[in-house]
């Protein structure tokens, strides 16, 4: 019998799974579950981009692709990032073509961390940033954002976390799950405290597309001095709804890029060749069928916003991604048993706010990829809850 | 608004006043106001469900037919296609450009019914000088709505991304 916990990685043991596993075990098996639990768009991936994939199969493009992608989607991705967030890339060795935002994430993450530097990782958001910072031997830092600061990252709350040690902070905007979105001064402000750093910012970017109201997304790298060190996370999943075809990119300053290139090509060698041949199609000519689903999201967002408000479930506007983030103290319940007793009495799942950091207490997630239909009979039975509970 | 007010509907019309006012950003009495000036204006001329008659009992067979007519001096193709469209069996009456003039969808409740209407009805019609019929076998997508069997959602119910 062979001792798996010796033969284990201890660091991989150490990183416990999320709390909530049970949670989602039950509602993953519960029948007729209202769900406004999943961060994957609910539309169909455009059909040209499906069509360009299609083509390039029966055309027998089925090899590996160099290993940063092929240079023809870095061009178009150049264009892209040029025409949407004013920032500047060279194809040939500033772009990265991943397997997802992920791999990216994974992969810049790994190519800076020495055993015990520290990385600052702002919460609530997106799981993945703490086990990679743990597994390449780096500290995370976790970095507590305040509600009344609409979950943004400020001046000062980087000041204090700042430690001769710091090599990374990661800039998860817009955000899964508060829905918070950095504006170009709250950037500027913190472009002010990593003047005189030698700290890298990995900025996660995938709902970059997905922002609402007057401003729209702000890349940290656009900001004058971030460019230099901001490596710019971005993707296919959420914008173009590709969530399967696992397509990313990593951009930043090529002395960085040419490091995680190298341990990209070792590891993973190229990202999906077909995915790629959908991408260049994706950002050539889906603008409109992007601007058609932004819209529709945009009503699905004032739809729930007004929905929780209505039942007395305080919810800001969320400026960014496709998540909701309603305050739940009102019912002295913690987040968790808010909604395990939802799950149980009205067979709606939501995903309770700590599942991304302790900092999310007192909140739960609301995803609208769901049609209005579906977010209404969501507000109205949480609604009935509610009502129950008086 | 009246762009966004008219797509939204397109989608679905069935959209509550209250939603369409959410999603505009605008109150409910103004987007009631905006809908009764389209209505007025002819520009928003009805509201139909898309239905899929197979799954029904009494289901209805339909057939596009092309129509080369002679158009008259000085009204063209107007008065023709006027008065074809008056029957109740036509859905609609487009006029295309290419080797015929009218398009015309009918429905009854059967291929007879169909046949005889053609024949009776279409080609009697003086400056009709011939008629084509096509009978839809299967309809797949109506109205941008498409008919397919539905998938269940594959995402599953909650996840963390
Ligand atoms: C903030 C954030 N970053 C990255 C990802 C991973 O995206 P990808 O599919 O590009 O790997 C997700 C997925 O949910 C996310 O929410």
């Amino acid at each position: 019998m062979l001792n798996y916990e010796q033969l284990l990685s201890q660091t991989i043991q150490d990183i416990k799974p999320s709390g909530i596993r049970k949670y989602f075990d039950i509602a993953n098996t519960m029948q007729d579950v209202i769900s406004l639990g999943v961060g994957e768009p609910d539309f169909f991936t455009p059909w040209k981009i499906r069509n360009a994939a299609i083509r390039t199969l029966e055309a027998g493009k089925t090899r590996y692709s160099s290993n940063s992608g092929l240079l023809e989607l870095r061009k178009e991705i150049a264009d892209y990032l040029e025409r949407k967030y004013a920032l500047s890339y060279h194809p040939e060795d500033e772009i990265l073509i991943t397997v997802g935002g992920s791999e990216a994430i994974d992969a810049c993450i790994r190519v800076v961390t020495n055993p015990g530097d520290e990385i600052i990782i702002p919460q609530p958001s997106y799981v993945c940033y703490e086990p990679m910072a743990r597994m390449a031997g780096g500290v995370p830092v976790i970095l507590e954002t305040k509600a009344e600061n609409d979950f943004k990252v400020t001046p000062a709350e980087l000041i204090e976390k700042i430690t001769p040690r710091t090599k990374m902070l990661i800039l998860p905007y817009p955000c899964n799950p508060t829905g918070a979105i950095m504006e170009k001064e709250d950037l500027i402000a913190l472009e002010k405290v990593l003047h005189d750093t030698n700290i890298l910012v990995v900025s996660d970017e995938i709902y970059a597309e997905l922002t609402f109201g007057k401003s729209r997304h702000v890349s940290p790298a656009s900001i004058p001095g971030m460019r230099e060190r901001t490596i710019v996370i971005n993707g296919f999943s959420k914008a173009f709804s590709m969530t399967g075809w696992r397509l990313g990119y990593a951009c930043g300053p090529r002395e960085i890029l040419k490091q995680v290139t190298k341990l990209h090509q070792f590891a993973i060698m190229c990202a999906p060749t077909t995915s790629q041949y959908a991408a260049i199609e994706a950002l050539r000519s889906c603008d409109e069928d992007v601007a058609d689903m932004i819209a529709e999201y945009d009503m699905r967002r004032r739809v729930i916003v007004k929905g929780f408000n209505d039942i007395g479930l305080t919810c800001r506007e969320p400026r960014g991604a496709f998540y909701a983030f309603p305050c739940i103290k009102s019912t002295g319940m913690t987040s968790e048993e808010f909604c395990e007793k939802l799950l149980y009495a009205k067979h709606v799942a939501l995903v309770p706010g700590p599942a991304f950091g302790q900092g999310g207490e007192g909140f739960i997630r609301a995803s609208y990829c769901y049609s209005v239909d579906h977010i209404h009979e969501a507000i109205r039975r949480t609604k009935e809850f509610l009502d129950e509970l008086h | 608004m009246r762009k966004q007010l008219l797509k939204l509907l397109n989608k679905n019309a069935r959209v509550s006043l209250a939603d369409l006012a959410v999603a505009l950003g605008a109150d409910e009495a103004a987007v009631a106001d905006e809908i009764k000036a389209l209505e007025a204006e002819g520009i928003l001329r009805g509201y139909k469900a898309v239905i899929d008659w197979e799954k029904m009992d009494h289901s209805y067979v339909s057939a596009i037919i092309e129509l080369k007519v002679t158009p008259k001096v000085g009204r063209g193709f107007e008065e023709i296609a006027e008065r074809v469209a008056q029957y109740a069996e036509v859905e609609s009456v487009y006029l295309m450009s290419g080797t015929y003039d009218l398009n015309v969808v009918v429905k009854a409740k059967t291929f007879q019914e169909v046949a005889m209407f053609v024949a009776k009805e279409l080609s009697t019609i003086e400056s009709v000088t011939s008629t084509a019929t096509h009978f839809v076998l299967r309809r797949y997508k109506e109205l941008d709505v498409s008919l397919a069997v539905r998938e269940p959602d594959e995402r599953g119910t909650i996840s963390l991304c």
